[in-house]
């Protein structure tokens, strides 16, 4: 029988009902007496020193109230990288100043370098067209083995090359790796381009700012995935606000996938003006201006080799990669290729020998930051095509080929040789439930039918693991975080029993105020509906790091059940007060506190009305109220792991690749809500699938954005896509919290890439047509040209 | 957009007087032209709707039996009210777009702005459609002269679009994965006098006719015919979804495609 | 600026308007129903789907002054009488058909008018007439789920939750 309520039931989702009925609540959506508009002017050229700026014209303009340049925030901070990482020498990271706007230079297509204030959009708008500027333009670098090739060509002008770090990970481990490459009876190498995508939340990215004048305090609406880290930034590093006067709101945030965990600089901008003009200033990004200015994703070149035996066990892995990083290091540009990236690197696998070097590389194109997955996509896609094509090359099954190098149940707590210690697993069990739900037995006479259609039909897998709730401080800041990376979250009891919940995660899209009330409401007795979730304003709630890195439930969720064992704890007191019992001897289940063997007992709201109304209460030892806070630091990351299949036909006459089956089985631990799960990994899955056929982000030569719009970058749209099975029955709970969950938000994104091209790879090869590899997206042109290479 | 003004007028003669004027433009359904005014790239001063009159909507059958659509009419329109009279114009207006677009866009539209990707023109080119204008009447060789040119002058108004009923006809779609419109498109139409092949998203120099497909399908009207064929990459649009050499494939396997189907 | 009128989902409204006043800006910006979404320059995206005189139209690509003396219908005028959601909201949220919420209302607009013009549409006539609507976070799966359990149309057979 499915639950109807609490842990694992797939409780329908209350933010449902305001957003079917249009009463969602989005910083686009809402207007404040006396608002006006900003409209940035950005740059139409990848790199260009600024000589000058004519602001007089549009300062004339009709409704202009303020026009900014670079030099208004000249003496202002920038905005940081959040980690700082060390090269393979020693060396720190280079770290170019990122100001609010560009100053004295604009670094990629799309820089904003100006702003104008205006009594509406239009006129805004129009003010920008009539500000005159003069560019002398700069060599543009757009190439990653140009940039590092060639140092005379630089991404930024105060930089000597265009590349930030040279990371090895582990330095230490390298000699062992190439010394068990040179004695390895079998090389595969492998050269692949980890394709550049624009997150492109459906909601734009926008902010208000507000400034009260009266308080000196500042108000900042804007799209955020973590309005804390926005706070913190802004304050402390960007503008100088005391971080006391400044309050952020992340209101109903249509989708984020990363590119709305940073902090961007026309956030500062209009709290900039709003305190300049003495009016609130909103901004609301167009889409192109999305495309333009929101940080990106992906964007490797990387070349990987596995070693191994002839039987396919494997001996060592080694890769180089570029990363882009863009012009600007966007807040957690360095850590996504580093320390999500190459501590992936040994996937759920034994092998004993790992090492990754990653040069990360300015360009003149957007800022490169996470994207849904973060780095763990690039290493599962490295290593899972490559261990594909070693299969082929060995002539081994690649399905079996996994299963016998997976890392098995009996070597848990297993240490990696890139410095993670994944808890626990169960990866064999996860690859034979894909076995049985794909249907693999079956393949062969689906393949037949296709054949007979005139369709190539292929079978792809992918056995990926990830680490998610990031993370713990210690270990992160040992690394390079500037941050620490616990989360917080208040249980605040009412007098009349009813709950709110302050958390530090923030849901956009992840659904929250649904799961975390059904947790509560596990754990307390009382039911669903008297609990509310707050989240995604700094003066209501008492800190947080925000929602990324599938770490809300593993990292907010368990501190919010640390308060809620922290009440449980207090009303204990409280009971053993009014039933004149010993605390010891209080329990508490369904909502009741008893004194064990007695029929003595009071409910949970009884106990909290004690507390607000303490007239029997232990006032000598005990405060009244029942509110409390717990902030939890994870003693580790979670490691989601599960295996994936792509089944698809190619069109032979086109080089058209059509999904006929997506299957998933994964271990996410315990799961809260099995509906909720099931989603997360569609649409997951949904942008792996969009990122393996279809989405591409090309800059041209001269670091134009070709792809600056729904006409040239392809989304993946309802008939692109297939009905997904996913299966989450073998699972094995998070040893170290007590939830017991792992986190399920991009897995689907990092599992899927690779499955799909092993499909279509293997579609080819059953076709006879043979081919090694092919680069995302695979658009029916580059896998016919493949084909008929 | 910059600020202009919108006028609805209700007969032809009012709307070409309208836009007889220096800085005043045609507004169809505004499915190709808003999108353009957002960006910013075009600044005209008066918008005049054609959505307004009604001679210039609906679908009818000529004289000679030719179908006769209304300037004005939508793509919807066209779908819904030809799928008995011209199915494979009707199975190509319903493949335009969206539902949404294909309830606003318009056939007059379409064919003023000779997108060179887009579907109508290929139909117009394959089915040698007379476009009627406010003040004459183009044949569809005439008419189409490179990508976003045709051979109205300013002002002008298609009124009407006169398709000629085909014994057989198809028209395939092969959509760029992200606009959605044809990444190449093919339209066959066999008549009594020989067969018309249309080809669209294909070239630099927009829609344009495969004389030897037509030339050996007139001959024999099936797949095989043209399987010795090649169509010639020269001039075809390279960018980012394909190269000429894959978008001359496209345009054989198409037209096989078409072949097939309409036979 | 002239001014407009027109019906709103049931209700006379008038307005200022220029002629580039665009529909969604009107119901937005004027009418501040704000359920109607706007997330693209080209389109393409569909956030921004109402009814217009019964059938669906992007309100981003028409201008304000074309609806006049037109019924327009927004998500804010889609729940039944009472408040309760209609049984195409009500199958969105039994399907989880949304996450973020933000291609919602125009998902649910393009749901309706695909509901009227074909009541029992195959998963294939649902996804194809999705072509205009793009979600982010669902993967559609759930979306045409939920379609398709609006049609009253047994959705057991389409896999999992
Ligand atoms: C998301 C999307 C997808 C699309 N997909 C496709 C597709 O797959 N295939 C395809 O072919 N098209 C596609 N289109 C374009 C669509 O068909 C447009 O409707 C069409 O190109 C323009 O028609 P319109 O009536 O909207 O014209 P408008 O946008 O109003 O006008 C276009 C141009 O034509 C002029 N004009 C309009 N009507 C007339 C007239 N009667 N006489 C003279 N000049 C006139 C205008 O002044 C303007 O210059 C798509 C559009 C969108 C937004
Ligand atoms: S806002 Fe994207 S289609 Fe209207
Ligand atoms: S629910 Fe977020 S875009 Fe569809």
């Amino acid at each position: 029988m499915p639950k109807d309520h609490g842990i694992g039931a797939s409780s329908k989702r209350r933010e449902d009902v305001r957003f079917l009925t249009g009463k969602g609540n989005y910083t686009a959506d809402i207007t404040l007496y006396g608002q006006t508009y900003a409209a940035f002017a950005r740059s139409n050229v990848a790199h260009a020193k600024i000589k000058s700026i004519d602001t007089s014209a549009a300062e004339a303009m009709p409704g202009v109230l303020a026009v900014f340049t670079g030099a208004d925030f000249a003496d202002v901070g920038g905005n940081p990288a959040g980690w700082l990482i060390q090269s393979r020498n020693g060396e720190t990271m280079k770290e170019p100043k990122r100001p609010v706007l560009a100053h004295g230079e604009v670094c990629h297509v799309g820089d904003a370098y100006a702003a104008v204030i205006a009594e509406t959009v239009a006129q805004a708008r129009n003010a920008v067209e009539a500000l005159v500027v003069d560019f002398e333009e700069l060599p543009a670098v757009v190439d990653m083995a140009d940039a590092v090739a060639d140092n005379s060509k630089r991404a930024r002008t105060e930089l000597t090359d265009n590349i930030c770090f040279d990371w090895g990970w582990i330095e230490d481990n390298r000699a062992a790796v190439d010394a068990a490459f040179a004695s390895a009876p079998h090389v595969t190498t492998l050269e692949l381009v980890n394709n550049r995508l624009v997150p492109n939340a459906m909601e734009p990215r926008a902010s208000i700012g507000v400034y009260d004048a009266s308080t000196e305090d500042y108000k900042l609406y804007t799209t955020s995935q973590n309005p804390h880290l926005t706070r913190l930034l802004v304050a402390a590093f960007v503008m100088g606000i005391p971080e006391h006067k400044l309050n952020v709101i992340a209101p109903d945030v249509g989708g984020g996938f990363g590119s709305k965990i940073y902090h961007y600089g026309e956030e500062a901008l209009v709290l900039a003006a709003a305190k300049r003009i003495g009016r609130p200033v909103k901004w609301v990004a167009d889409r192109t201006e999305s495309f333009l200015s929101d940080a990106h994703g992906r964007d490797h070149v990387t070349k990987i080799q596995l070693a191994c035996e002839k039987d396919g066990t494997f001996l060592a892995v080694r890769t180089e990669t570029l990363a882009n990083v863009g012009a600007y290091l966007s807040n957690f540009s360095t850590a996504t290729p580093t320390f999500l990236h190459g501590t992936l690197m040994a996937g759920p696998y034994k092998t004993p020998l790992v090492y990754v070097n990653v040069k990360a590389v300015f360009t003149n194109t957007a800022p490169v930051d996470a994207y849904r997955g973060a780095g763990r996509p690039e290493a599962t896609y490295s290593l899972e095509r490559v261990i594909d094509m070693a299969a082929r090359e060995l002539n081994l099954d690649p399905w079996e080929v996994r299963r016998k190098n997976l890392i098995t149940t009996d070597m848990f707590p297993y240490t990696t040789p890139v410095a993670l210690q994944y808890d626990t697993g169960n990866y064999q069990a996860t690859l034979d439930k894909l076995i049985e739900l794909s249907d693999k037995a079956g393949f062969e006479a689906r393949a037949a039918e296709s054949a007979k259609r005139g369709k190539m039909r292929g079978l792809g897998l992918s056995t990926w693991i990830e680490a998610c709730g990031i993370a713990p401080s210690a270990l992160v800041g040992a690394l390079g975080a500037r941050v620490g990376l616990f989360d917080a979250a208040t249980v605040r009891v009412n007098p009349t029993g009813n709950i709110s919940v302050m958390v530090g995660a923030h849901s956009h899209g992840q659904g929250h105020e649904t799961v975390f009330a059904q947790v509560v409401s596990s754990m307390l007795g009382i039911p669903e509906a008297n609990i509310d979730i707050v989240h995604g304003d700094t003066a209501k709630i008492p800190f947080g790091m925000g929602s990324y890195g599938s770490r809300s439930l593993a990292v907010c969720g368990t501190a919010m059940t640390k308060a809620v064992d922290k009440i449980i704890a207090k009303g204990k007191k409280i009971a053993a007060h009014m039933l004149e019992a010993s605390e010891g001897d209080i329990e508490f289940a369904d909502g009741k506190f008893s004194v064990a063997g007695t029929d003595k007992a009071k409910t949970f709201g009884e106990i909290a009305f004690s507390a607000y109304v303490p007239h029997n209460y232990p006032l000598e030892t005990l405060e009244p109220g029942l509110e409390e806070t717990a902030f939890y630091d994870p003693a580790n990351f979670t490691y989601p792991a599960g295996a994936y299949s792509c089944e698809v036909e190619v069109d032979p006459d086109t080089g058209k690749v059509e999904i006929m089956a997506f299957t998933c089985a994964d271990d996410f631990g315990n799961v809260m809500n099995p509906m909720i799960v099931n989603g997360q990994v569609h649409g997951g899955v949904a942008q792996g699938i969009g990122q393996a056929l279809l989405e591409n982000t090309s800059y041209d030569g001269n670091g134009q954005l070709v792809t600056a719009s729904y006409m040239d970058y392809a989304m993946p749209r309802a008939d692109d896509l297939p009905n997904y099975t996913v299966d989450h029955s073998c699972n094995t709970p998070c040893t170290h919290n007590p939830l017991g969950v792992k986190g399920c938000g991009e897995a689907g994104a990092i599992g899927s890439p690779p499955a799909v091209v092993n499909a279509v790879i293997d579609a080819l090869a059953r076709a006879g047509k043979p081919v090694k590899h092919i680069d995302m997206p695979l658009s029916p042109a580059r896998v016919w040209a493949a084909m008929n290479a | 957009m910059y600020a202009f003004e919108i006028e609805r007028p209700s007969t032809i003669g009012d709307a070409a007087s309208a836009l007889g004027h220096d800085g005043a433009q045609a507004l169809g359904g505004g499915q190709t032209l808003i999108p353009t005014l957002k960006q910013r790239l075009a600044a005209p001063e008066k918008l005049i709707s054609l959505t307004a009159i009604p001679e210039m909507q609906g679908v009818c059958i000529g004289d000679a039996g030719e179908v006769c659509i209304g300037g004005a009419t939508t793509h919807a329109t066209v779908a819904r009210e030809t799928a008995k009279s011209y199915p494979a114009l009707s199975g190509l207006a319903s493949h335009i777009g969206d539902p949404a677009v294909r309830n606003r866009g318009t056939i007059g539209g379409s064919l003023a702005n000779n997108d060179p990707s887009a579907c109508y023109p290929a139909a117009a080119l394959g089915s040698g459609a007379t476009i009627v204008t406010n003040t004459r009447k183009i044949a569809a060789d005439d008419y189409f002269q490179g990508m976003f040119t045709t051979a109205l002058e300013p002002g002008e108004i298609i009124t009407e679009v006169r398709f000629p009923v085909p014994q057989k006809a198809n028209y395939q779609k092969f959509v760029q994965p992200a606009s959605r419109f044809a990444l190449v498109g093919v339209f066959v139409a066999k008549y009594a006098d020989g067969v018309r092949v249309a080809v669209t998203g294909a070239s630099e120099d927009g829609v344009f006719r495969w004389d030897a497909a037509e030339a050996a399908l007139s001959r024999d009207f099936s797949a095989a015919a043209i399987e010795g064929l090649t169509a010639s990459a020269t001039n075809l649009i390279s960018d980012l979804h394909g190269t000429p050499a894959y978008r001359a494939h496209l345009i054989k396997v198409l037209t096989k495609r078409a072949v097939m189907a309409a036979a | 600026m002239t001014q407009v009128s027109m019906t709103v989902n049931g209700k006379a409204v008038s307005g200022d308007v220029e002629g580039r006043t665009l529909l969604v800006d009107f119901l937005r910006g004027g009418l501040h129903l704000t359920g109607t979404h706007v997330g693209c320059d080209t389109s393409q995206c569909g956030a921004c789907v109402v009814h217009v005189n019964g059938i669906a139209v992007k309100s981003c690509t028409m201008f304000a002054s074309e609806a006049a003396g037109a019924e327009v219908r927004t998500i804010e005028g889609m729940a039944n009488k009472d408040g309760s959601l209609s049984v195409i909201q009500a199958a969105f949220q039994e399907h989880h058909g949304l996450q973020c919420g933000f291609c919602t209302p125009g998902m649910v607009m393009s749901a309706a008018a695909l509901l009227k013009e074909n009541p029992k549409p195959t998963e294939h006539e649902v996804r194809a007439y999705l072509e205009g609507n793009i979600c982010r976070c669902t993967g559609y799966h759930n979306i045409v789920k939920a379609i398709m359990a609006a049609s009253g149309q047994d959705v057991a057979a389409i896999a999992a939750e």
